[in-house]
């Protein structure tokens, strides 16, 4: 059985040191580890970005794609091979600008993968512009003045959209990250992950302390109850989204390729291409 | 007696204009006669002038007919807008409800012929449209009973009764008809066809068939006019394959799906239109720098931007070519017939795993949407071919990754998709090394750089021009890509009998260019005249690029939203000598 070590690779990550992205990738090889993945079996899509080059530092299969696309390829490849698991990934930015729009159908369509956002609440690539997740008034390179636009708030988005899971982490508490990520993973289903993963290079507001100060963790908020989506979106509205935590877990609906009719059992990948003569016989006869 | 003859029916967008064409076409090309249909219609659903110009004939053809013989009326506008194209003896069948009235400068003839109240008499006025038929057959002298099987197989899961009812609209058209025609005015009989059962399909249709033959089970799309037809025929059939079609959010999602899913092992694609095209070209770069398999079908409509959704035009060309930023290799190719577009779908499949690179499969309205008669497809010529995807693999010493984009002689590496052991390795849109880890070493630049383009350097592709050149030395040579190519046969015949030399090539690679195959063609002919339906000649711009000789090259084009029409072709070449 794999262990941790086996999902480590050769590759120097290039993030700045104390970038919160070590941690969520030290989060997927142990979550990967510890429920029996085996690296071939498991495949990270990303998007671009500081965290986008989290593909890379990971042995498994990696494909690092283009800004904003790392959920469809992600369902791509989980269509074409449904014993895969399929983790996809990326920045605030990644997931909450450009890829807003795929972000919300991959929510609503429901295909069983992982989707884990390093949210840093800043764009680190491109070297500190705003993000849709920079709070209003939150001076950046492109907003010299403070942000004046509302910040977004993916989970409530995401509960509104029909999430069946919704989490949120931050990158330093590892084995909450970790049993999270385990979670997301096992679910029969889209699950979505924020993590608060600091830019300590460009984000001087949202730092480790101002988390650390400012976080609630759902486990101390009494009574919480993960399946009720209206505690949750309330819950979420009271902290200001400031929680962490398995926020809502929905575990009757089912996934996309479960509810798929006439898709097969075996993955596509392993699909015999040649038709079968009779059959297109059958087909051809249909236009005469 | 006549070998073929057109046929229109017309009349407002919503009113079973469609069903009309429908079930004359099904029921005559059953008859054996090759038939070739072009729409005319707007881009909205109820209203708005529409019509349906099916050519009937007893050999191929594969063009929009130059006139008319018979137009069938449903308002008085499909008289006006359309009885320019009626020749001499031609013939308006109108429905008496709206009065008809025929313009003073024709020599056709016109009957009136109730059919809103024929169908009304029989129980409803939706049966107009049968009653139109049953006037057409009059006129053609054709048996109605030939109707039956088509009218059964469309109605009859509503009833006998449906069945006999709209029998008996076709019947009253009919009788209606045949009273008022005498023997020697408004009959025009076809004459005899082989009898032989041949499919009747759209280039859509067989696009979608080429995907599944060429064993594609996923496909992700976007609607839009006019590709819809290929997505909403495959989420018919896919399911009883195992697979599926996802109707994404839009085509980036589609391109990327697709992408994703072909980089799993899966031949996935994707079909759109130009404004869908624009939305994928990132995409498009990404699958030719990761050099995972794409194939793309862009079925071009009028542009620029909303342009003319719904009318043909091949100005794609360039963008297809040269649209994606950076420099990647890339295969484009444009089939000319429904048989070409099924082999070649078929093909793109292998060419995109063998070269593993994005091939972009052109078509255009014309080809996509006009229905024509095809010979029999045949499944056995259908390959299979996967190019260098490995199956089994060594175990790779100190877990290094598999060299994915190894430097190989022919620029081609293996490939392996996820899920297989030992193959783990780094996919990445940034320049990578071999094993597909990041690099920026000008080196290593230069070596991947290299390698990508060397594969397509010698591509090998069937037929990369259509040739038909039966002059060694011509006066003309005349050049087209996808549908244009019936027009321009047709033309060549005329021209021909007008007494000069001409020669036909259809380029059916566009990229990489063929100018080997075209060059002798074009060297040979005094004077070469370039046919496309877009405003800046762009395939001539293409030639004169690859070829030279541009002081011989003759730019026609025609940019109004309607194809080609042999007698304009004929008209144009004409006037050059
Ligand atoms: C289509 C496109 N537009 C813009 C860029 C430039 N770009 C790269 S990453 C990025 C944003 C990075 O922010 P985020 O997604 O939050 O990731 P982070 O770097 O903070 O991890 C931008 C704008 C690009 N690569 N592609
Ligand atoms: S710039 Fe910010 S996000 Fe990027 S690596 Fe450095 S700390 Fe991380």
């Amino acid at each position: 059985m794999a262990t941790f070590k086996d999902f480590r690779n050769s590759v120097k990550p290039n993030w700045c040191p104390g970038c919160g992205d070590f941690s969520v990738q030290a989060a997927i090889q142990r979550a990967a580890a510890s429920i029996g993945l085996e690296p071939e079996g498991l495949a990270v899509v990303s998007g671009i970005g500081c965290s986008g080059r989290i593909s890379g530092y990971i042995n498994s299969y990696g494909f690092h794609g283009i800004h904003g696309r790392s959920l469809p390829i992600a369902q791509g490849v989980k269509m074409a091979n449904k014993d895969l698991t399929v983790i996809a990934s990326g920045g605030d930015g990644d997931g909450f600008a450009i890829g807003m729009g795929h972000t919300i159908h991959a929510i609503r369509r429901n295909i069983n993968i992982t989707y884990i956002v390093m949210d840093n609440q800043i764009y680190g690539l491109t070297k500190g512009q705003t993000s849709p997740r920079s709070a209003t008034g939150f001076k950046t390179k492109s907003t010299p003045e403070g942000s004046i636009e509302q910040a977004i708030s993916p989970m409530e988005m995401a509960l509104t959209a029909g999430a069946t899971f919704v989490a949120q982490s931050f990158s330093t508490d590892l084995k909450d990250l970790t049993a999270l990520i385990e979670q997301g993973i096992q679910h029969e289903g889209f699950s979505l992950i924020n993590v608060f993963s600091p830019c300590v290079t460009y984000n001087k507001i949202n730092t480790y302390d101002w988390f650390k100060e400012n976080l609630t963790k759902l486990k101390d908020v009494e009574g919480y109850d993960s399946s009720n989506r209206e505690q949750a979106m309330q819950t979420l509205m009271k902290h200001d989204g400031l929680v962490t935590g398995l926020i809502y877990q929905d575990t009757q609906r089912k996934s996309y390729q479960d509810l798929l009719s006439g898709y097969s059992d075996k993955p596509l990948s392993e699909a015999d291409l040649k038709l079968d003569q009779a059959y297109f016989d059958k087909l051809v006869e249909e236009f005469m | 007696m006549v070998k073929q003859l057109s046929w229109k029916v017309g009349g407002q967008q919503g009113e079973g204009i469609e069903s009309t064409g429908e079930i004359f076409s099904i029921a005559l090309n059953r008859l054996g006669y090759y038939l070739y249909g072009y729409r005319h219609f707007s881009s909205r659903i109820k209203g708005g002038h529409t019509n349906n110009k099916i050519r009937v004939s007893t050999t191929q053809t594969r063009s929009v007919s130059d006139d008319l013989d018979i137009l069938v009326a449903f308002d008085q506008e499909t008289i006006d807008v359309n009885y320019k194209e009626l020749h001499e003896k031609g013939i308006i069948i109108a429905d008496s409800k709206f009065d008809p009235k025929k313009p003073e400068d024709t020599n056709a003839l016109m009957f009136s012929v109730p059919f809103t109240q024929l169908a009304t008499d029989l129980g409803t006025s939706l049966m107009k449209n049968m009653v139109a038929v049953g006037a057409t057959c009059a006129v053609l002298n054709l048996d109605i009973q030939v109707f039956e099987e088509v009218v059964q197989e469309i109605f009859g899961r509503k009833g006998q009764a449906v069945v006999d009812k709209n029998m008996e609209a076709i019947k009253a058209g009919y009788d209606f008809t045949k009273e008022q025609l005498n023997t020697d005015t408004g009959l025009m009989e076809l004459d005899q066809a082989d009898g032989k059962k041949r499919m009747f399909m759209i280039g859509n249709d067989a696009i979608a068939l080429g995907a599944l033959a060429a064993g594609s089970r996923f496909m992700a799309a976007y609607p839009i006019t006019p590709a819809s037809e290929i997505m909403e025929y495959l989420i018919k059939k896919l399911p009883e394959l195992g697979g599926t079609v996802i109707q994404t959010e839009d085509e980036i999602a589609a391109a990327t799906m697709a992408i994703g899913a072909n980089y799993a092992g899966v031949r996935a694609f994707t079909a759109s239109a130009g404004p869908g095209l624009s939305l994928k070209m990132e995409s498009i770069g990404l699958s030719g720098m990761t050099e995972t398999p794409l194939v793309v079908i862009d079925t071009q409509r009028g542009g620029p931007s909303t342009g003319l959704p719904t009318k043909q035009e091949q100005s794609d060309l360039m963008a297809m070519i040269y649209g994606t930023h950076g420099e990647i290799p890339k295969i484009v190719m444009a089939p000319s017939t429904v048989q070409e577009a099924f082999y070649d779908t078929a093909e793109a499949f292998n060419l995109a795993e063998e070269y593993q690179c994005p091939v972009i499969l052109l078509s255009d309205l014309q080809l996509s949407l006009g229905k024509q008669t095809v010979e029999p497809l045949e499944f056995d010529k259908v390959e299979i071919r996967r190019g260098k995807l490995q199956s089994d693999l060594p175990e790779i010493e100190n877990k290094e990754y598999f060299k994915r984009y190894e430097l190989t002689n022919d620029g081609i590496s293996p490939r392996v998709i996820p899920g297989m052991k030992h193959g783990i390795h780094h996919v990445t849109g940034v320049e990578h090394d071999e094993s597909g880890k990041p690099s920026e070493s000008a080196a290593n630049r230069n070596s991947q750089m290299d390698k990508r383009f060397r594969k397509i350097e010698n591509i090998k592709f069937d037929m990369p021009v259509y040739k038909n050149a039966p002059h060694e030395e011509a006066d003309l040579l005349l050049v087209g890509f996808n549908s244009t190519r019936g027009a321009i046969e047709e033309a060549m015949e005329r021209i021909e009998a007008d007494g000069i030399k001409v020669n036909h090539a259809h380029i059916r690679l566009i990229h990489p260019f063929p100018t080997d195959d075209l060059l002798p063609l074009v060297q040979s002919a005094k004077k070469v005249v370039v046919v496309e339906n877009n405003a800046t000649g762009q395939l001539a711009n293409i030639i004169k690029m690859n070829v030279g000789f541009a002081n011989k090259i003759v730019k026609y084009n025609k940019y109004d939203g309607n194809p080609f029409l042999p007698h304009e072709i004929h008209t144009k070449c004409k006037e050059l000598f």
